[in-house]
């Protein structure tokens, strides 16, 4: 299957002989770093290789259009319900920067005692099935291909069926997994005998396959009231995870700690969040961070939610991180939206390319509050851990409530998790190996009668599907209404009739949000707001941010609501873009020509950037074509344009105008035009603006010739001046 | 309830960790780890559940339908402590079977009384 960039991913062809459909590779796969990376103007220290395709940063266009890929591999969280939708996001997310997918599950299936088959429908997230990961394999493996990296495809090892859930994982190429015994027992109240017996068999399973794993340890801080307080409880549940991984096989470089700053702010986020991250990577030095954005003060404003994130990014830089996590900004409001997908990854994208070489600029004091308190943290967690010893052990504390208590222990708030070590989901399953139990396939934990030799214990049968991939028995679809044929009839039909939705979250969803100030006090405002989104036809409006400017003047409301239209492709009117003249033809008609042209900021507008990358030959301007080109500079009236351009005999005149405040950008532009006229000179001229926030429309409704908006080149403005002048001055 | 309110009373706890290095600090700290999680691995080693039984018979070729099925009356007849694999595996060895053949002859209830434990 191979994509192209201008053609969208076809589900069907996704779904076409998935029977037979075999993960391409195994295994994690890191970004390669390369020391003094030369990109473009700049000489890079912590990049790794450049994408074939992606979509580079907005302030790109002032520097090439350079498109740095940090050195660290960056995750995004995928939670649409459905796969088929999924996968169109994990493209976009994968154009910009990520390479680590992490598929959410379904709601309540850590209960489900086996595996789910088929592609049904899912809440929060989709049910893990073969096919549902199979197809999501097929569709990431033509990505890597058409984006150019490696992209890590991960999902949970998690709930009452670990071990089965890790060989799917191990079979169909899943490349990294969440892991940890302790997020069954203290969050989903699963047995711990068989949450601890399950997550050995899973863990040998999984490092044979060489999945990365991360652990649940940041579940504590998403949970406790005050998460900054069981920063010392974070390294004993990292540890016991850790060392029972390294027990059941698993080699030091495929465990991940996942870890995320525990404080927001107002909070002093950096002197909780700081020494706690110091310690982490002291104390698990050789091991991997997955570092996490945190989302236990996440409220509406996306704004907020993203400073913290960029703050968060800054500690991971500090300290290090093998793999940035991020967190979809409207995750305190909504399902997650495909587009906000795209904003989390650009946080980090945009912070770690900000932030490239600044550990040879800076570091950390090696003395002073940071070590004490780093020293603190240490010493806190490890009498943690002897609690543990004289209580009786991990089971006994953990039905003693100790664990997520918002205490800073030693202090203790007597409101931690209590768990019966004999009762939770699953009690009584754990069976005793008797003196003959065998086990004869690979990648299996603990006592077996056929791994007495060097042999492979699956050999005498000709293999277990781990060493022998045709013998895995593949089931397509267990139910006639809910999967994945049922739900692509509309999207299929919609797409023959040519007609197009808005959407956000699933396709034809119709989910449209509107920005709304309403000067009066917060609760008319809020009634104000939800009567013009429904006068503006959305269907079921809801306030999904609010904020208050001022408590009489006014607040500011993101609302949603269902917009019911379909756009019929065939009746919009789509401006043909006209090719490009070569450098080669545009030079060929200019130089023997003598063309003047007369260019300036207008108003009062001290921008000058833009117009000198247009103009100025060292820039790629149209000076380079053989135009003489007379900037007049910044904050230049129009009467005086039009002074030089009379004395100087133009054929043209440029402005830019940056400035937008009420308008001022449209009424320079109608100036332009009008003084021309009256000066007799607007059938000679050919008038052209150029600005953030001018169009080719705009500038042509207040009576120029052309407009042209962001990401124009002198190439774009040269063109079109020779066909425009070819036409009024032929020959 | 979880355990009894304790004031933070660090300060006095600290007393021995103090005077530790970092590094005699971070080996204590795995050291006690350690000793933690000893008895835990150990009841893995030595036992087992349905769901890893019925990953090793996903392993050895059979669907996850019918591995839950063979581990569930498995479970019925308190056989699972041999290991499920190990019962197929067996009988197949034992009948001249290759090993779907031996699972799905189980699964269609026969056998069950010729099994090696």
């Amino acid at each position: 299957m191979k994509l192209s960039p201008d053609k969208k991913l076809d589900v069907r062809e996704v779904l076409k002989d998935l029977d037979s459909y075999r993960p391409r590779r195994k295994g994690w796969a890191w970004r390669k770093k390369i020391e003094n990376n030369r990109i473009g103007p700049f000489v890079y220290k912590d990049t790794s290789e450049s994408l074939i395709h992606s979509v580079p940063l907005p302030a790109a266009t002032y520097f090439d259009n350079i498109d740095p890929q940090s050195d660290v591999v960056i995750t995004t969280e995928i939670a649409s319900g459905r796969f088929e939708d999924d996968l169109r996001r994990m493209r976009m997310a994968a154009w910009h920067g990520a390479d680590h997918i992490m598929v959410i599950r379904t709601i309540g299936q850590s209960h489900i005692d086996g595996l789910i088959e088929g592609t049904p429908e899912g809440v929060g997230g989709i049910p893990i099935s073969r096919k549902q990961i199979r197809a999501t394999r097929k569709a990431l493996d033509a990505i890597e291909d058409e984006i150019g990296r490696p992209i890590n495809f991960h999902s949970y090892v998690s709930g009452v069926a670990g071990p089965e859930i890790a060989v799917l994982f191990a079979e169909e190429g899943v490349n990294g997994a969440h892991q940890d015994p302790q997020y069954n027992v203290l969050y989903r109240n699963i047995n711990m005998h068989r949450s601890f017996v399950d997550a050995a068999e899973a863990k040998k399973i999984m490092a044979d396959a060489a999945i990365l794993q991360l652990d649940g340890a940041h579940n504590a801080n998403a949970t406790a009231k005050q998460a900054w307080k069981v920063t010392p409880e974070l390294f004993v549940q990292h540890a016991i995870n850790t060392a029972y991984s390294n027990a059941a096989g698993m080699p030091n470089d495929l465990i991940a700690l996942s870890t995320v700053p525990p404080t927001a702010p107002p909070a002093p986020k950096m002197h909780y969040d700081l020494p706690y991250a110091v310690a982490l990577r002291e104390l698990f030095a050789g091991y991997k961070f997955r570092a996490q954005q945190n989302t236990r003060y996440m409220e509406s404003d996306t704004m907020e939610t993203t400073i913290t994130h960029v703050l968060d990014t800054l500690i991971s830089r500090m300290t290090s991180a093998d793999i940035q996590s991020t967190i979809t900004p409207d995750e305190g409001r909504n399902i997650p939206w495909h587009y906000n997908n795209v904003a989390g990854v650009n946080t980090a994208r945009q912070t770690l390319m900000g932030l490239d070489g600044l550990m040879e600029q800076v570091e950390l004091k090696q003395d002073g509050p940071l070590r004490e308190d780093v020293r603190v943290l240490k010493e806190r967690a490890v009498l943690f851990l002897e609690e543990i010893l004289n209580e009786g052990g991990y089971y006994t504390t953990v039905e003693n409530g100790q664990f997520v208590d918002q205490g800073y222990f030693p202090e203790r708030k007597g409101d931690g998790i209590v768990r019966d070590p004999q009762g939770g989901d699953c009690a009584d399953t754990v069976i005793s190996r008797k003196v003959d139990y065998g086990a004869p396939v690979c990648s299996h934990f603990g006592n077996n009668s056929y791994a007495q030799n060097n042999n492979k214990p699956c050999e005498a049968y000709g293999g277990c599907t781990l060493c022998d991939p045709s013998k895995i028995q593949y089931i397509d679809e267990l139910d006639e209404q809910d999967n994945v044929e049922k739900r692509l009839e509309q999207p299929i039909a919609d797409r023959v009739a040519g007609l197009i939705r808005p959407e956000v979250e699933k396709h034809g969803d119709s989910i449209a949000c509107v920005t709304l100030f309403v000067p009066e006090s917060p609760k008319v405002a809020e009634a104000a707001a939800l009567e013009m989104a429904k006068r503006m036809n959305l269907r079921n409006p809801e306030v999904i941010s609010r904020r208050v400017m001022h408590p009489a003047e006014g607040s500011v409301f993101e609302i949603k609501g269902i917009l019911d239209v379909a756009v019929n492709v065939e009746i919009l009117q789509i401006p043909a873009m006209e090719a490009l003249l070569s450098d080669e033809a545009i030079e060929a008609w200019v130089r023997p020509r003598d063309i003047h042209i007369v260019a300036a900021t207008v108003g009062e507008d001290e921008h000058s950037v833009g117009l000198h990358e247009i103009l100025d030959i060292k820039h790629g301007g149209i000076e380079k074509y053989g135009f003489h080109c007379h900037n007049l500079g910044t904050s230049v009236a129009i009467e005086r344009l039009l002074d030089v351009a009379e004395e100087t005999n133009a054929r043209a005149i440029l402005i830019s105008t940056i400035v937008t405040h009420a308008d001022v950008h449209k009424q320079h532009m109608l100036h332009l035009h009008e003084s021309a006229k009256q000066r007799g000179m607007r059938e000679r001229l050919v008038l052209v603006a150029g600005g953030a926030q001018v169009t080719e429309q705009l500038a042509r409704q207040c009576g120029l010739d052309a407009g042209f908006g962001h990401g124009t080149t002198g190439r774009d403005v040269g063109s079109f001046l020779v066909r425009i002048l070819r036409e009024k001055w032929p020959g | 309830m979880g355990c009894a309110e304790r004031p933070d009373d660090f300060e006095k706890r600290r007393g021995k960790l103090k005077d530790m290095s970092d590094e005699e600090l971070h080996q204590y700290f795995w050291q006690l780890v350690e000793k933690i999680v000893k008895p835990l691995i150990e009841e893995a080693r030595t036992h087992t559940t349905p769901s890893i039984e019925r990953s090793i018979l996903l392993r050895m070729g059979f669907s996850s339908i019918e591995a839950k099925q063979l581990v569930e009356k498995m479970l019925q007849r308190n056989l699972l402590g041999h290991g499920a694999g190990r019962l197929v595996f067996e009988l197949a060895k034992a009948k001249q079977l290759s090993i779907r053949e031996a699972g799905t002859a189980l699964l269609s209830g026969n056998y069950w009384e010729e099994l090696p434990v």
